[in-house]
């Protein structure tokens, strides 16, 4: 398959994706949802989930597959709709989102039938999971990989650094981290709440394959998840927008968990159709 | 596993936490996808043979709690049996809501043990105690608790912590020359407790390190016309409350004693098991009280707070005479 047919199949995904996210958003209702940094990766999830994480409804049930965290648990709405495009449940499941019983709540929840590996929601803990796994898959020989997504927010616990120190120290070539950088976090921007410096560089003293691209380009995140890096782990800083995709979302950080109104649900389904 | 007198006298000698490094060797042996991680305390927890020895087996992930927990899970996640140990604060509290969140609410199987519990270090002062953490684990959904009686029991409960599917945290007191429990091998079971001494009139549970004192404790009763069972008390979670209750009811005096906060823990649990008991029996509780108190040597503190074999019997004498 050509390069271009590749790029091509993850576009289309992420129209998919796009539409299930805003649908999902609509269907929580009341309840809202976090709609901005579910937004701000879906492209890098796009491109993880057509290229480089091999799961499937069929293959999920064995350890040794590939493996994906969402540490910033709370853009789950992007995770589930990849798992219904991906065949683990149904399209009409997403309408059960946040509701009594379902099993798709505000923050993912381990459920080895339907793909979810991890239950996340509470900052910081993701890493350090991906560490262990990314160990696991190396004493086992094996080739699969773990990616793990870290909102810049997140960053701010310390947990993160305990991680982040401890992957190059276990030379982790086949553990990648992508920081969607959006610039912002829950109650305002990141450079107000808690600075995170040059973190590309940060990241890099620590031993890593820093890397910073363009979180949109989807050519250039296939690019760096294809490189191979030598013993090193990956992190890809990824400059993303907080609600792209939607003209009233974007970089607008009221969207971060909000109610989808319906004049607001209907001003999207256009300008995903005009796409 | 199979205890011999040589072996219990030897781990009796080294302590618990030596005791748990040395049975690692022997779990490597029967356990193919062992793990031991621990936070920069290899030798503190008695694993620096281990860690020679079974290198791949082996994981120091740096003095970083929040991430032994994580890293602990992602192994578990990929087919590893996973011990963790460091010293009991820093073990259940720096991490607990890693804990709570791996092992409780994904059920991840990762076998913590705690080691140097209750006032042990009481020399280094509160940093490096832990009187709180029967109370927290037993407050995550799921978790198995368990605080063996002597060092025995440890190598018994680290053998069949390996087999169990759930997490569980495994609770080390005591020191160096731990006082002997069980002189010769028996069957250990995770929640089952089991009855040292009967007697009728009144029933003492203990755990951990107060095992053997509670014993000591109901033979000086039993010079004063008190007939006390002791029950060791191995599994503080989940808690056999049948067998509880059986021996709680119509007794002159039920006492628990424990090297922990009176908050929490055993008090609390057997409590918690007799609350709807109809023929209830009083309770004593026999623990370290709700407070940061004075540091100090171990048998001092225990001694101080009548957690020891004279201390459990007049304060149980005192109790019967109100
Ligand atoms: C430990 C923890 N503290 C606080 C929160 C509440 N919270 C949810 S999202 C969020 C902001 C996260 O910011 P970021 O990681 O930048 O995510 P994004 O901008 O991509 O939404 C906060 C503080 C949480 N979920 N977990
Ligand atoms: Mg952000």
């Amino acid at each position: 398959m050509s390069t271009d047919t590749k790029i091509n199949n993850i576009k289309s995904l992420k129209k998919k994706l796009l539409k299930n996210v805003v649908d999902t958003a609509y269907y929580a209702g009341a309840s809202s949802a976090h709609i901005g940094g579910a937004l701000s990766c879906i492209d890098i999830v796009s491109t993880l989930f057509t290229e480089f994480i091999k799961i499937n409804p069929e293959n999920f049930s064995k350890k040794d597959r590939d493996y994906f965290i969402l540490s910033k648990g709370h853009a789950c709405l992007v995770y589930y709709a990849v798992l219904a495009e991906l065949g683990f449940f149904s399209r009409d499941d997403l309408k059960s989102f946040e509701k009594t019983d379902s099993f798709l709540l505000g923050h993912p929840i381990l459920n080895e039938k339907y793909g979810i590996d991890f239950s996340t929601g509470s900052l910081g803990m993701g890493l350090s999971i991906g560490i262990g796994l990314a160990i696991s898959l190396k004493k086992k020989k094996s080739e699969n990989k773990v990616y793990v997504i870290i909102g810049d927010g997140e960053c701010n616990e310390g947990s993160i650094w305990e991680g982040m120190m401890s992957a190059p120290h276990f030379n982790l070539d086949n553990l990648t981290i992508i920081i969607d950088k959006n610039n912002l976090q829950q109650t305002g921007k990141n450079e107000d709440i808690m600075s995170l410096g040059d973190l590309k560089s940060k990241i890099s003293s620590f031993g890593w394959d820093a890397h910073s691209i363009d979180g949109h380009n989807i050519k250039d995140l296939y690019d760096i998840f294809s490189q191979k890096t030598d013993s090193k782990p990956k992190a890809i800083v990824a400059n993303t927008i907080k609600g792209k995709g939607l003209s009233f979302a974007e970089n607008n950080n009221k969207f971060h968990h909000t109610v989808l109104t319906k004049a607001l649900y209907e001003k999207a389904l256009k300008e995903i159709e005009s796409k | 596993m199979k205890l011999d007198k040589s072996k219990i006298k030897l781990f009796s000698t080294i302590g618990s936490r030596a005791t748990f490094g040395m049975v690692c060797l022997d779990l490597a042996k029967e356990i193919d996808n062992l793990m031991v991680l621990t936070s920069d305390v290899s030798t503190s927890a008695g694993l620096d043979r281990f860690k020679l020895k079974y290198p791949d087996k082996y994981l120091d992930v740096g003095i970083a709690e929040q991430n032994l927990i994580g890293v602990a899970t992602g192994l578990s996640s990929g087919g590893h049996n996973v011990f963790t140990t460091t010293f009991a604060p820093f073990q259940t509290m720096r991490c607990f809501e890693q804990i709570k969140v791996n092992l409780g609410y994904m059920k991840k199987k990762v076998t913590m043990v705690g080691i140097a519990s209750g006032v042990a270090l009481g020399t280094l002062g509160f940093t490096h105690c832990a009187i709180e953490d029967l109370s927290l684990m037993r407050s995550i959904p799921g978790m198995t608790v368990i605080s063996p009686a002597d060092c025995g029991e440890v190598a018994k409960s680290v053998f069949a912590a390996a087999k169990h599917k759930g997490p569980i945290y495994i609770r080390l007191t005591g020191v160096a020359n731990n006082p002997i429990v069980y002189n010769d091998d028996y069957k250990f079971e995770i929640g089952k407790p089991i009855k040292l001494e009967e007697g009728n009139d009144i029933t003492i549970f203990a755990t951990g390190s107060m095992v053997s004192r509670a014993v000591d404790a109901s033979k000086i009763l039993s010079k004063q016309n008190i007939k006390a069972s002791v029950i060791n008390v191995h599994t503080i979670k989940p808690l056999d409350i049948n067998f509880v209750n059986k021996n709680s009811e119509n007794r002159k005096l039920i006492v628990t004693v424990e090297e922990h906060s009176v908050i929490g823990g055993l008090a609390s649990a057997i409590s918690e098991a007799n609350s709807q008991l109809i023929n209830k029996s009083k309770q004593l509780s026999i623990s370290l009280p709700d407070k940061y108190f004075q540091g100090g040597e171990y048998l001092d503190l225990l001694n101080k707070y009548n957690l020891n074999s004279e201390g459990i019997a007049t304060t149980i004498t005192k109790n019967l005479a109100i």
